[in-house]
């Protein structure tokens, strides 16, 4: 068995047949490794894991060319939930809990694909409540009345319901505060670390994913254009300089809004 | 003198017969959720299913009998309706879905024609006559009705309530997109929603069918509901329960307090008279929603 888990190679998507949105990416994830794909807004970052995802085609956008195999099988055409089974599981950017949902049965939600008995389930959500405390304070809440922070990690644990092989985030730091997004980044060290889950994350935010993360991807128009260990690339000066200024954070919130409305 | 005696019994009377515009405003306000498609066809289901029902009666079969082998086919046309023309169009636009239900709405009816002929149809439930409450008058049948759609609601609010679909049902409601993120199978979600609808058609067709005659503009019943999607929201159930008790209450006070001075007849229109006046002040409804969000 290789040690790579996921492999993207010359990756190209289009949205309506038209816009190419990714042009050539390729990049590998190991077994137990934490990715970061960096890249600045509209660098093809959320295009690239919908395409691994399968959730492409609920965009209006479809792969033009390239492979993304699991596990050294093809997995292109596969469908979401087929995906989530055999555990590459989505966390989305923007969060999108189920609003009216409370805590607990948006957690639950992430169970019910993989057809999972209760007692399974609640021995999973005392897991992801150890993992994040506040989610067990809240957990009769209406979720569209928590905070961001609390969304994010429902978000996330939601998707860990679904016992991921393969988690695959998009800018979890999204719109929240610095401390809220490194006890995020924290937890997910510590589920790399203890059960050795393998982490795919794209980030605007260079300096936390660099710090947390062991290789690194950048994507610029669409092109893979660098990748390498994340301690090599964290004291390159030109990385931040030149595709992640951390001034972009009011236009990535310009972008969800757009994004909602397509 | 004002008689409120009167009064009590015409606003009962409405809000009883209100109650049958719920049910057929459910039926579209589930599917709406579910995927977001305005599904024009249910009045055309819910004719289909009371053309089968007494067709099946005339024919000989018990009226259990009659009830299951409906009940059967709704689902059966619920779930082909679901996978023929919805989930190929998926990911289209409203319009395109909503052009899809119309077109659908006319082939079901063509169909129910073809199989079952064109002629009205009696349906006797066996329930008809008046009894007295402190002096005013109730219809039995109405009360029947009222508590035949009372008992469905609370079922389907238990279903949605505690069990996975149900659970599965209000997430892809919420978010269909995270629904799929998440790993829930869609198409499963809808077939069951169609079911669902399926069986909503069915009681909402007998009871229709109960009070009308069983016969094509009973297909009309959608033109009624339409006010009661607006007036309530078209995704909210508790709206579509409100929303047809109120239409059906506007409707019967209105013909009896304000329709003489208009010659009567008002009865059909002046429910969309209350609806347009709410669009202006609340394009979402009384209960559409507003999404969750913190301030
Ligand atoms: N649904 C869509 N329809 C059409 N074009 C889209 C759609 N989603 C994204 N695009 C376009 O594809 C390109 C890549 O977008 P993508 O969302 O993948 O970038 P990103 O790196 O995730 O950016 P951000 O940091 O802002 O989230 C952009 O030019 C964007 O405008
Ligand atoms: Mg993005």
């Amino acid at each position: 068995m290789s040690d790579i888990l996921l492999s993207v190679e010359g990756l190209a998507a289009t949205y309506n047949y038209v816009i190419r949105a990714v042009n050539e990416v390729s990049f590998a994830v190991r077994r137990g490794e934490i990715v970061a794909l960096l890249g600045a807004n509209g660098a093809g970052k959320s295009t690239t894991l919908q395409a691994i995802s399968g959730l492409l085609p609920a965009r209006r956008g479809q792969r033009a060319a390239g492979r993304i195999a699991f596990e050294d099988r093809d997995i292109a055409s596969a469908s979401p939930a087929k995906l989530v089974r055999s555990g590459i599981v989505p966390v989305l950017e923007g969060r999108h809990c189920f609003l009216s949902l409370t805590v607990e049965e948006n957690l639950i939600t992430g169970a019910i694909g993989r057809e999972a008995k209760s007692r399974m389930i609640r021995t999973d959500l005392e897991e992801i409540y150890e993992l994040f405390p506040r989610l067990k304070d809240h957990r009769r809440s209406i979720s569209g009345l928590t905070s961001g922070g609390e969304q994010q990690m429902t978000a996330i644990g939601r998707a860990l319901m679904s016992r991921p092989r393969l988690l695959v985030l998009d800018e979890p730091s999204m719109g929240l505060a610095p401390l809220v997004v490194e006890g995020i980044f924290r937890a997910l060290k510590r589920l790399n670390r203890e059960r050795g889950l393998s982490i795919l994350v794209a980030e605007q935010n260079s300096t936390v994913a660099l710090r947390f993360s062991d290789h690194a991807v950048v994507l610029e128009n669409g092109h893979s254009v660098l990748s390498g260990a994340s301690v090599a690339l964290r004291n390159r000066d030109d990385i931040k300089a030149l595709y992640l200024g951390g001034s972009l954070q009011t236009d990535s919130t310009k972008k969800v809004l757009t994004h909602a409305v397509a | 003198m004002f008689d409120y005696q009167f009064f009590i019994e015409v606003l009962i009377g409405g809000l009883l017969s209100g109650v049958m515009y719920s049910l057929v405003a459910i039926g579209f306000v589930l599917i709406y959720k579910a995927s977001g498609v305005l599904n024009f066809a249910q009045g055309a289901m819910l004719l289909f299913a009371a053309l089968t029902f007494v067709s099946l009666v005339e024919r000989g079969a018990s009226l259990p009998a009659a009830l299951v082998a409906t009940l059967a086919t709704m689902i059966v046309l619920g779930l082909a309706i679901e996978r023929t023309v919805l989930r190929p169009l998926v990911n289209q636009p409203p319009i395109t879905l909503f052009m899809a239900t119309l077109g659908l709405s006319y082939v079901i009816e063509g169909a129910a024609q073809l199989l079952w002929g064109t002629q009205v149809h009696g349906l006797d439930i066996g329930i008809s006559d008046t009894f007295e409450v402190a002096g005013v008058l109730i219809s039995r049948f109405d009360l029947f009705a009222a508590a035949v759609a009372g008992s469905l609601v609370a079922v389907f609010a238990l279903f949605f309530r505690y069990t996975r679909t149900g659970l599965s049902f209000r997430a892809v409601a919420d978010d269909q997109f995270a629904a799929l993120a998440v790993g829930l199978r869609l198409p499963r979600v809808w077939a069951a929603v169609w079911t669902v609808a399926g069986i909503v058609a069915l009681v909402g067709g007998l009871l229709w069918g109960a009070r009308l005659g069983v016969q094509f503009s009973l297909s009309l019943v959608v033109l009624k509901a339409l006010p009661v999607l607006v007036l309530g929201g078209f995704d909210s159930i508790l709206g579509a329960i409100v929303g047809g008790l109120v239409v059906g209450a506007i409707e019967k006070l209105a013909e009896v307090y304000v329709g003489p001075s208009f010659g009567g007849g008002i009865e059909t229109w002046v429910a969309y008279v209350a609806a347009l006046a709410l669009l202006l002040i609340r394009p979402s409804g009384l209960f559409g929603k507003k999404l969750v969000e913190r301030v």
